[in-house]
């Protein structure tokens, strides 16, 4: 049985919250239904961490679904980067359902909850399934099941503004935008090699050589993509849907949605595409490196203009996004790994202070900064919360986002590239700029007047608390992060070791 | 107790005091008797360790490793040794004033204020112990942070504009400059260690060496070279203790501490003389004695007579480490010591002011002497300390910055040390000549009488005051005690 049950795990990692999923929908009001969410999500992160440990050390779990051989039959594959980014995607599940009982009880009603937590149960798995899967089309189909449901739990934020309906929406236009430019690129791919298993098509692309149609497949994948990561300019849904989704799902999402969509763009550029096509390379230097930069600008300044706490820390968010996509456009081992440590260190940052944000919203009705003077003494444990992973987001030392910064300014200076690495550490003071207006209204104004706030319930606090602490200790002791992250870049660096042919 | 065990307990102690303060936060005096056991007890540990020292041993505890290749290292040298003895001293002397002039002023939110004066030492003890690079970043940071709520303490708009300041200014220099700098230098010599005669000889093209330095001695805000130096007048508006201890001690000397380090241990002393890349440095740190001098004879505000005297005498150590021998890290190095004996008595004798008659202007001490003598007396030994006049100790620090220029045959520093006494003179001492000498003007002069500040902030005024007379005897084996610093590299077998 447990044998059974190790040599099914990669097919379990998808199946197990996709089964869950329509379970939840029956278990009618009350508590059950997010108990059996909690329950699944727990069993889902044991599985991750389990394909994790198995993968750490470099080894490849291939599997066939079903049964049927590649490339004909649909193939998931484990290595250490996917498994990675499993981890965080079903990690941060498992801590976001024991914070969302309080906050979903406020924000959505008690006959439509049941319904929530299977959309989140839905979510999870299209996360977990683009993830995993070794085949394009499969990464198309559960990326739509993983956009379709965040349209859905987007729009739950109705209740408590209305705009989320609208914020949904056009979430969910840009959404099948990028969808549809994703797939039109896959079409290309398929057009040329004849396959849609991802190792074929990496071989085969590899022997086809150059060629306009390949050319165009890749811009139709770089756009799809980007407009699912939020690369900027192709950002606007992001922040009114962060904004307005409960406070729940914005933890969730913000944490997971957009990594998964970059370790697919990192999976596509350097498994499929390989690591030395050359249009590639161009594109990356030409486009994406000044995109991220001015992403990394633009969008802290933004940021620094923000009354509202979950649209201050969208932005920041879009930021970030910039750090990643950055890292991936300095083409280095150095730069890669910077990239994918960046997926976990900013997942375990925004969660945690999406997380915070969710408890200001509880327990004092607002997350307008304004409406947050004083809160320090009313809340002290949330606040000092803030304090931590808002350190983690400026990237000070002993944090997470220390780490990050570190090796993507060391990923600079080894190509030479002098003002990247100032524009790093300049974007990265617009975050202390953005970060202290918080803390100074939190700590050092006087509270409006006539407010009664409390302090946030321990069952929100407590997963709040773990990520930030987290935050601290992968800070402190950041080995099996960037030893991860680095044999992730070799994985990814490793793949496309095949010689071009012209 | 081996030595290891010594430096953890030095770096444990005010970490601990921290939540026990914390924990005694509702019951003022055991609050208070905590912080001054807690100064005591770390001061002693420090001296078990000095002793260490001056014996010779090198104590070095690894606590973990970050990432890859980067540890977090404490590793005393005599360098460190002294900075860290001049700060967890002069702690205790701070921990007491504190209590008379916290109460006596009846601030608010003393407990908050007290935990992050802990926290304050316990990083200014890390930067000093520090084995690398990377762990005096950490800690330089670490400090930065605790002590924004204390600049902030009062928490009106002036108090959180000055914070602002504050914060602002640290953060930039430290994450755009000193940060690069301290990547960059990982990046060519694969090492972040402190190591006799510098790291970076043989790893880098001489042509770089300038811009390196000027990485490091602009990102290293605290030491307020300027045009880098706005944070320290913004700090004034912290409660005196801070701005005694913090802005006069641990803080700045962290930053110039972090430069002659930085100038021993990573470039070496004989690396930057040879390639003469840190000649322009001697001008720039020359340009900022004078000028924050000069601004210091302007203003009217005590504090801020003080603070841009602060900048000025910075610099001095700054200048040490440019002029690149021996002599210049001996200076400096005794320089650190000297200015913290001197600043902090005059740090206390302005807020002993504030707190017995409530005067902040230097226009509107006229008079007060008589009111006030044990203060002004005090005010008046700690101003010739800075000076540089025999019999106090600041005389042989700028005694040996001379001889440091001499050596290196920099005659516009040796101008630039002359003039800058003679400022000195006439911005410090003007303020006890009219307090002495001038006569009292409106209502004050009414009221006749002794009538000092409470006696917990008098008793540690004498004992600096004291302090920089005893200096100027003592000078003799500090240098010979500096003198261990290791300038060389080590000779390989």
């Amino acid at each position: 049985m447990i044998a059974l049950i190790e040599a099914n795990l990669p097919a379990l990692q998808v199946v197990l919250p996709l089964v869950a999923a329509p379970i939840c929908a029956m278990l009618g009001k009350g508590n059950r239904a997010w108990a059996f969410a909690t329950f699944a999500a727990f069993l889902t992160f044991a599985i991750s961490i389990s394909l994790f440990i198995a993968t750490y050390g470099g080894e490849v779990i291939p599997y066939e679904m079903g049964g049927w051989a590649p490339p004909l039959g649909i193939e998931y594959r484990v290595d250490v980067l996917n498994a990675f980014v499993l981890m965080i995607i079903s990690g941060m599940a498992a801590l976001v359902l024991p914070y969302a009982r309080r906050s979903v009880a406020l924000e959505i009603p008690a006959d439509r909850q049941p319904l929530f937590y299977t959309a989140f149960l839905v979510c999870m798995t299209g996360l977990l399934g683009v993830t995993i899967t070794g085949d394009a089309f499969n990464v198309f189909v559960f990326l739509e099941i993983s956009s379709l449901s965040t349209y859905a739990l987007v729009a739950a934020g109705a209740w408590r503004n209305q705009r989320a309906l609208t914020a949904a929406y056009n979430y969910l236009i840009m959404g099948t935008i990028g969808a549809t430019f994703f797939v039109i690129g896959i079409g290309m791919l398929y057009m040329i090699t004849g396959t849609l298993n991802i190792a074929d098509l990496s071989t085969r692309i590899a022997n086809h050589g150059d060629s306009s149609t390949l050319r165009m497949g890749f811009v139709f994948i770089f756009i799809g993509i980007g407009l699912k990561l939020a690369m900027f300019p192709l950002h606007l849904w992001l922040p009114n849907a962060y904004t307005f989704a409960p406070s729940a799902v914005t933890a969730f999402i913000a944490a997971t949605a957009t990594k998964v969509a970059i370790y697919v763009l990192l999976r596509f550029m350097f498994t499929v595409f390989g690591f030395d096509y050359e249009f590639q390379a161009a594109t990356l230097e030409n486009v994406l490196l000044p995109v991220a930069i001015i992403a990394m600008f633009a969008a802290s300044l933004v940021a620094i203009f923000q009354d509202d706490l979950k649209r201050m820390l969208a932005y920041s968010s879009i930021a970030q996004i910039g750090y990643m996509l950055l890292g991936l456009a300095f083409l280095t081992p150095t730069g890669l790994m910077a990239t994918i440590v960046h997926l976990f260190n900013h997942a375990v940052t925004k969660g945690a202070l999406f997380m915070i944000a969710g408890c200001y919203i509880l327990a004092a009705g607002t997350s307008s900064i304004s409406g947050l003077r004083g809160i320090g003494r009313d809340m002290p444990w949330t606040t000092a919360a803030f304090v931590v992973g808002g350190m983690g987001l400026i990237g000070l030392p002993l944090t997470v986002g220390f780490v990050s910064k570190w090796y993507l300014v060391q990923a600079a200076l080894e190509l030479g590239w002098w003002p990247v690495a100032l524009l790093i550490m300049a974007s990265s003071l617009l975050a202390v700029v953005y970060v202290w207006r918080v803390v100074e209204a939190a700590y050092l104004q006087p509270a409006p007047e006539g407010v009664t706030r409390k302090e946030a319930p321990l069952s929100m606090l407590v997963p709040a608390w773990i990520l930030v602490g987290l935050s601290i200790w992968f800070g402190v002791n950041a080995t099996l992060t960037t030893t991860a992250a680095s044999r992730a870049a070799d994985v990814l660096i490793g793949s496309s070791q095949i010689l071009w042919e012209e | 107790m081996t030595d290891a065990s010594a430096l953890l307990l030095a770096l444990s102690i005010p970490t601990a005091a921290m939540f026990l303060i914390a924990a005694a936060g509702s019951r003022p005096n055991i609050r208070d008797g905590i912080s001054i056991v807690a100064s005591i007890a770390t001061f002693a540990v420090v001296l078990r360790l000095l002793q260490s020292v001056i014996g010779g041993a090198r104590p070095s505890v690894t606590l973990v490793e970050v990432m890859p290749g980067l540890v977090i290292n404490f590793s005393i040298e005599p360098l460190g040794m002294l900075f860290a003895t001049v700060a967890s001293g002069l702690w205790i002397v701070t921990a007491i004033y504190s209590i008379g002039y916290m109460r006596g002023a009846q601030e608010k939110k003393q407990t908050r204020f007290y935990i992050c004066f802990a926290l304050a030492i316990a990083s200014a003890l890390a930067i000093a112990f520090s084995g690398n690079l990377f762990t005096l970043f950490i800690f330089y940071e670490v400090l930065t942070i605790s002590t924004y709520p204390l600049v902030a303490h009062k928490e009106t708009p002036e108090a959180r504009a000055g914070a602002r300041v504050y914060l602002g200014i640290l953060m930039t220099t430290s994450i755009l400059f000193l940060l690069v700098a301290v990547i960059w230098t990982w990046n060519l010599t694969g090492t972040m260690e402190f190591r006799a005669g510098g790291i970076l000889e043989g790893h880098i093209d001489p042509v770089y060496v300038p811009f390196l330095l000027a990485l490091f001695a602009f990102g290293i805000g605290k030491a307020a070279l300027m045009p880098f130096h706005r944070w320290l007048p913004a700090a004034m508006v912290a409660p005196t203790p801070v701005s005694a201890l913090l802005h006069a001690v641990a803080v700045v000397k962290a930053g110039v501490f972090t430069m002659l380090k930085v100038g021993t241990y990573i470039f070496g002393v004989g690396f930057l003389s040879r390639t003469g890349a840190s000649d322009w440095l001697i001008w720039v740190a020359g340009a900022s004695i004078l000028i924050a001098s000069v601004i210091a004879l302007t203003k009217d505000d005590l504090k801020a007579r003080l603070a841009y005297s602060t900048v000025s005498q910075l610099s001095y150590i700054t200048l040490g480490v440019a002029l690149a021998n021996q002599m210049g890290v001996i200076g400096g190095s005794m320089h650190i010591v000297m200015h913290a004996m001197g600043k902090i008595t005059l740090f206390m004798c302005a807020g002993a002011i504030y707190v017995a008659v409530h005067k902040t202007k230097v226009s509107e001490l006229d008079g007060l002497g008589r009111k006030m003598p044990v203060t002004f007396i005090c005010f008046t030994i700690a101003s010739l300390s800075i000076i540089g006049l025999p019999p106090f100790g600041g005389a042989w620090s700028k005694w040996y910055l001379l001889l440091s220029a001499a050596e290196a045959e920099q005659l516009v520093a040796i101008g630039i040390l002359m003039l800058s006494s003679l400022l000195n003179v006439a911005y410090l001492l003007s303020i006890p000549g009219r307090a002495f000498f001038a006569p009292q003007k409106g209502q004050a002069a009414v009221s006749g009488g002794v009538e000092e500040a409470p006696l917990f902030c008098l008793v540690p005024i004498c004992v600096t005051a004291l302090g920089c007379i005893v200096l100027f005897f003592a000078a003799g084996g500090l240098y010979e005690y500096l003198l261990s610093i290791p300038i060389l590299p080590e000779a390989t077998p």
